[in-house]
């Protein structure tokens, strides 16, 4: 450590990941020059290979710290910890998946470019940023780095308005909760002197036995949760996610609404709760900040269902049921006692951020795949009869809605399964009552599109829909990941488990030292 | 094959969608004969847990249980767990044969989309078939939701013209209320954890702890538990103030659908009612207000059912309000707690299955023919089918109550099981009778009215002249039906025998539970005695055995 601190290589490897993804974006960008423009496919594959190159990289780690539970690295900037890594997984998957859906869709929008692939390897970089970021600096540039990213890629039909004002939208909103969220950690920096989420974190547990310092807590903690909750489109936040949704490209809006959210949350938890190997960040101010979330999530749930109603655009009904889903989740950090976490609430969360990323990717790529040549496929009409167009996408969709609905035995389920398993195993009947039954009422928009697919008449004639092969094999891997992991979980759960060493700690949370 | 019975049985159908899959969907022919054959063989390789449940009848427990608990999901302690007992057994009967008969009399019903139909019918017949054999909560619970899947997408495809509204109504209404039961299901969980430090879904384990919970956390905390309980089979059954979605989804179900809603969906609710409801929390049952209400809510739907039953002009509205009558009935002999009215319950779910599903078949077969449900269309029926308005007599006859009849038995038992009891809820036993009563009169007013309507006089609507007789595959579809009503009319005794000891067993259980676990006692009315005559043989069957859900001896209490 010191001013002439030496990198080891140590610090690569636990940093490959993200210089990989960064280095194969660069080149992209250097590829896609030399590119003739109908051979643009190349760069989806080139970034798929780069995924690849950067899952090895992840699988070695996870074998690496497979005895320990993470490791620190880069001046203790980054601490890679299975949770870390349990992420790491879940950006590349989706990003993996939502570059198949990518395919055909920029050929038909005439959009196709290699900065699209370059700036979604980039955004991915950022997230793992966030996610394995321990330090509240690597975390801001991370975010930093996925935010504009993303904000190019809603704009990123330039000869789309909607496509502009979204993305208009979305930068300014952005910046603005950028802005708030680094006051907030300003002042977390001025409380504690380091940007260390372990150090804070410790520091802040001083400074909460002294009274006079309540006051400037709250303002740090609720800037700070402003820029966490933004992140994530709960409600009061949310007002960016349906535009940004809604004129985004939609495999864009497939690829935001879940890895985007994921990092979203990764880094909530981190700045909430640290890792589970050394608890950090604000998580000794969770007495505080306990009130606030309860606020926020039902708000969120109460909000986003009730908006979300009403809705005839299935981009924009979709969004307000991700930030419905994100209502849920919240749930997941208030199960527990004001001093203690409830390991299942997070393992809930954990979960549902899994399954919760194939089946929205799975239901954005149906969507998708409905825009042709003059329609753009976003109305909910426009899943009129889908079922006698295309069958096989029709029952895939409705797998993937009732999925998000939460029946058993599809993925969805098991979300919401732990989330209530922990409110109910910590007391909160009344919160899990709510819960319950605001997901019976999500349902009825869930059913709203499965009746427009299954049981009216396609408008105009009976086309079949052309679907693209990588479209296919995307819908095919979420759909079948959204079966499986329904009907066989417990691989998954102990993944959960593995990711928070709940077999070494199974009290992760306690708070009292 | 013996030991996978139940397996078999319950993969028969599920299978048989799977082949669908592979057929091409012009080629209808061979998708119906396919879906026929895999229904009836669903009905064929049940035939065989008759005998073999036949020789166990009046062993304790659960028989054929497949699987050990923890083997599907080991990580939250959840498993592939089957089982049965008498009471599933015949209701487990009672779906295989509904299930082929009504894909039976689908097959000219259904012109469009005929290998989706068959597939989501094949898919639901499973899912019915896993709630009645689940011995696993979880399982249970997965079986109980997925099987709404295929029967909303029946009703929203193949309805009538409100079937979207329909469809949606009757999803959302079932859903709503068996989330509000994973959470009692869960509650139950950790409240197992907190007692034997085991986290487990086994439902035989947790009928072991599941009691404690009123002396655990008093007496408001398990009323609100049960109610968690009681609004998913409630809006299941239908009861009283639950019933709304019934007339919707029956209405504008093909007929199929209806049959197998009046015939098996309705009868999960009151499954649940015995399988768990009345094991799991005995005092809240026999203190306190609770039963009370719940026999009030019975007796209006018995009443409030035939009443508007006898407004209708539809006739297939007609028997979905006369379903709310019926099964109030079924609710009745439950929450009147003795052997006998259980025992009837148990036996006039089946008789409803078995008339409700022939009076949904009979209203089909006229509708296919002119399209229309308006008992003012019709008139003189019986001069134009014959065979028609005699098989339609035999199953209203049935349907009604008659001696000799299959519903005769079922109501008696319930009516004579209730009059035994001195005391439920307050009430002596002839008080709740003698409000139930009124109900058969009804139904007979209802029933035989509707008949002189449809089949008596001239043929006044000239439409109706050309109506064409049953077809041999109609009349195939009701032939199993007329025999299970005479058999169980002429000789029910083997039912009974059946439901011997599951129902014994359960009463027994339910006594010692709440005696032992009795906080105050002082405060609350005493429980009522068994009378003598109602449980006859309560030496053999209503000892503590050491089977699946005998009775626990209670634990001392304050354990947390």
């Amino acid at each position: 450590m010191g001013a002439f601190y030496q990198l080891s290589s140590t610090d690569y490897v636990l940093a490959l990941p993200i210089i990989l993804l960064a280095l194969f974006a660069l080149g992209i960008l250097l590829i896609d020059l030399m590119l003739p423009a109908d051979q643009k496919w190349a760069n989806a594959l080139t970034a798929f290979v780069g995924l690849l190159f950067s899952a090895k990289a992840v699988y070695n780690l996870q074998h690496w710290l497979a005895g320990s539970g993470g490791s620190y690295g880069m001046m203790r900037t980054l601490l890679v910890d299975h949770v870390a890594i349990y992420f790491f997984y879940l950006f590349l998957a989706a990003t993996a998946i939502a570059i198949l859906m990518s395919v055909r869709y920029l050929e038909t929008v005439h959009e196709n470019h290699g900065e699209y692939y370059a700036l979604l390897l980039m955004s991915v970089a950022g997230m793992m940023c966030m996610a394995a970021g321990y330090d509240i600096v690597l975390i801001f540039i991370g975010l930093e780095l996925m935010a504009i990213s993303t904000y190019v890629l809603v704009g990123f039909l330039r000869r789309d308005r909607r496509s502009n004002e979204a993305a208009l939208k979305y930068l300014l909103l952005g910046a603005f909760s950028s802005g708030i969220f680094a006051y907030g950690l300003s002042l977390l920096y001025g409380l504690t002197g380091s940007t260390n989420l372990g150090v804070i974190g410790d520091a802040l547990y001083g400074l909460m036995q002294h009274p006079q310092y309540r006051p400037i807590l709250v303002v740090a903690l609720l800037t700070t949760l402003t820029g966490l909750l933004f992140k994530i489109a709960a409600i009061p936040f949310h007002q960016w996610a349906p535009d940004a949704y809604e004129g985004a490209p939609t495999s864009i809006t497939g690829f935001m609404s879940v890895a985007v959210k994921a990092a979203g949350w990764a880094m909530l938890l981190r700045i909430l709760i640290g890792s589970p190997i050394r608890f950090g960040g604000l998580m000794f101010l969770r007495s505080l900040w306990l009130p606030v979330l309860v606020f926020v999530s039902i708000a969120t749930m109460t909000g986003a269902n009730f908006a979300a109603l009403t809705q005839t655009n299935t981009k924009r009904l979709l969004a307000y049921s991700s930030i419905a889903h994100v209502g849920y989740m919240l749930l997941g950090l208030v199960a527990g006692t004001a001093v203690e976490l409830n390991s299942d609430g997070i393992k809930g969360i954990l979960i549902y951020l899994l399954v919760y990323t194939f089946m929205n990717l799975g239901a954005f790529g149906v969507i998708t795949s409905l825009r042709r040549r003059h329609v753009i496929g976003d109305e909910l009409d426009d899943l009129n009869g889908l079922y006698s167009r295309s069958p096989v996408e029709a029952v895939l969709m409705l797998v993937f809605l009732l999925s998000l609905a939460g029946i058993p035995p599809l993925a969805g389920f098991w979300g919401k399964y732990f989330i209530f398993l922990s409110l109910i195993e910590s007391g909160h009947y009344t919160l899990a009552a709510l819960g319950v039954l605001y997901s019976v009422f999500g349902l009825y928009y869930y059913l709203k599109m499965a009746n427009a697919m299954f049981m009216r008449q396609p408008e105009k004639g009976e086309e079949t829909l052309p679907v693209s092969y990588s479209m296919r094999l995307a819908l095919g891997l979420t759909g079948f990941a959204t079966l499986f992991i329904g009907i066989m979980p417990n691989r998954f759960i102990e993944l959960v488990n593995w990711a928070l060493n709940l077999s070494q700690n199974t009290n992760m949370a306690k708070l009292i030292r | 094959m013996y030991n996978h019975i139940l397996s078999i049985i319950l993969f028969t159908p599920l299978a048989g969608a799977v082949l669908l899959l592979f057929v091409p969907k012009e080629n209808k022919g061979a998708i119906r004969w396919i879906a026929n054959i895999f229904a009836l063989g669903g009905f064929l390789i049940s035939l065989p847990l008759v005998p073999w449940f036949w020789a166990l009848r009046f062993d304790p427990g659960f028989k054929f249980v497949e699987g050990t608990a923890n083997n599907w999901i080991p990580s939250i302690g959840a498993g592939y767990v089957l089982g049965i007992d008498g009471i599933s057994f015949l209701l487990i009967m009672l779906t295989t044969l509904l299930g082929w008969i009504s894909i039976l009399s689908s097959w000219t019903a259904i012109e469009n989309r005929v290998k989706e139909y068959y597939i989501w019918f094949l898919v639901l017949q499973t899912g019915m078939l896993g709630v009645f054999m689940a011995l696993d909560f979880f399982l249970f619970f997965v079986f109980w939701e997925a099987m709404l899947v295929p029967m909303y997408l029946l009703i929203g495809i193949w309805g009538g013209p409100r079937k979207l509204y329909a469809a949606i109504k009757f999803f959302l209404y079932t859903l709503a209320g068996s989330v509000l039961m994973l959470l009692g299901i869960l509650f139950l969980y950790f409240h197992h954890h907190a007692l034997t430090q085991v986290y487990t879904f086994s439902i035989p384990e947790l009928y072991k702890t599941a009691p404690q919970i009123y002396s655990d956390y008093g007496p408001y905390a398990a009323t609100l538990l049960f109610l968690s309980f009681f609004f998913a089979f409630a809006i299941k059954v239908p009861m009283f103030p639950f019933h709304t979605w019934l007339p919707d989804a029956h209405v504008e179900a093909p007929t199929a659908g209806s049959v197998i809603l009046a015939g098996v969906l309705l009868k999960m609710g009151t499954y649940g009612f015995i399988r768990f409801s009345l094991p799991f929390f005995p005092d809240v049952l026999t203190h306190g207000k609770v039963r009370f209400w719940v026999m009030v809510l019975s007796i209006i739907a018995i009443i409030y059912g035939a009443l508007v039953s006898l407004m209708q002009k539809d006739m297939k509205k007609l028997v979905a309000y006369s379903s709310v009558s019926h099964l109030g009935f079924c609710t009745l002999g439950i929450f009147a707690l003795s052997p006998l009215g259980l025992e009837g319950s148990v036996i006039q779910q089946i008789n409803h299955g078995i008339s409700t599903g022939a009076l949904f078949l009979i209203v089909g077969i006229l509708y296919e023919r002119r399209h229309t449900r308006e008992i003012a269309e019709y008139g003189g029926i019986s001069n134009v089918m014959p065979l028609y308005a005699t098989i339609t007599m035999i199953m209203f006859l049935s349907s009604m109550g008659l001696p000799l009849l299959n519903g005769f038995v079922g109501e008696f038992s319930i009516l004579q099981g209730t009059f035994m009891q001195k005391e439920i809820a307050g009430h002596p036993g002839w008080f709740w009778t003698a409000w139930a009563v009124p109900g058969v009169i009804l139904a007979a007013a209802y029933l035989l009215w509707l008949y002189q309507r449809v089949f008596f006089g001239t043929v006044t609507n000239p439409k109706n002249e050309k109506l064409h007789d049953l077809t041999p595959r109609e009349v195939a579809t009701f032939v199993p039906l007329i025999i299970m009503a005479f058999w169980i009319g002429l000789y029910p005794k083997p039912f009974f025998q059946i439901l011997e000891q599951p129902v014994n067993n359960l009463v027994a259980t339910m006594h010692s539970q709440s005696t032992a676990g009795n906080v105050n006692a002082a405060a609350q009315p005493a429980m009522p005695d068994m009378p003598e005559m109602a449980m006859p043989d309560a030496a053999t069957a209503g000892a503590p055995a050491a089977g699946g859900h005998a009775p626990q001896t209670p634990e001392p209490k304050g354990k947390h």
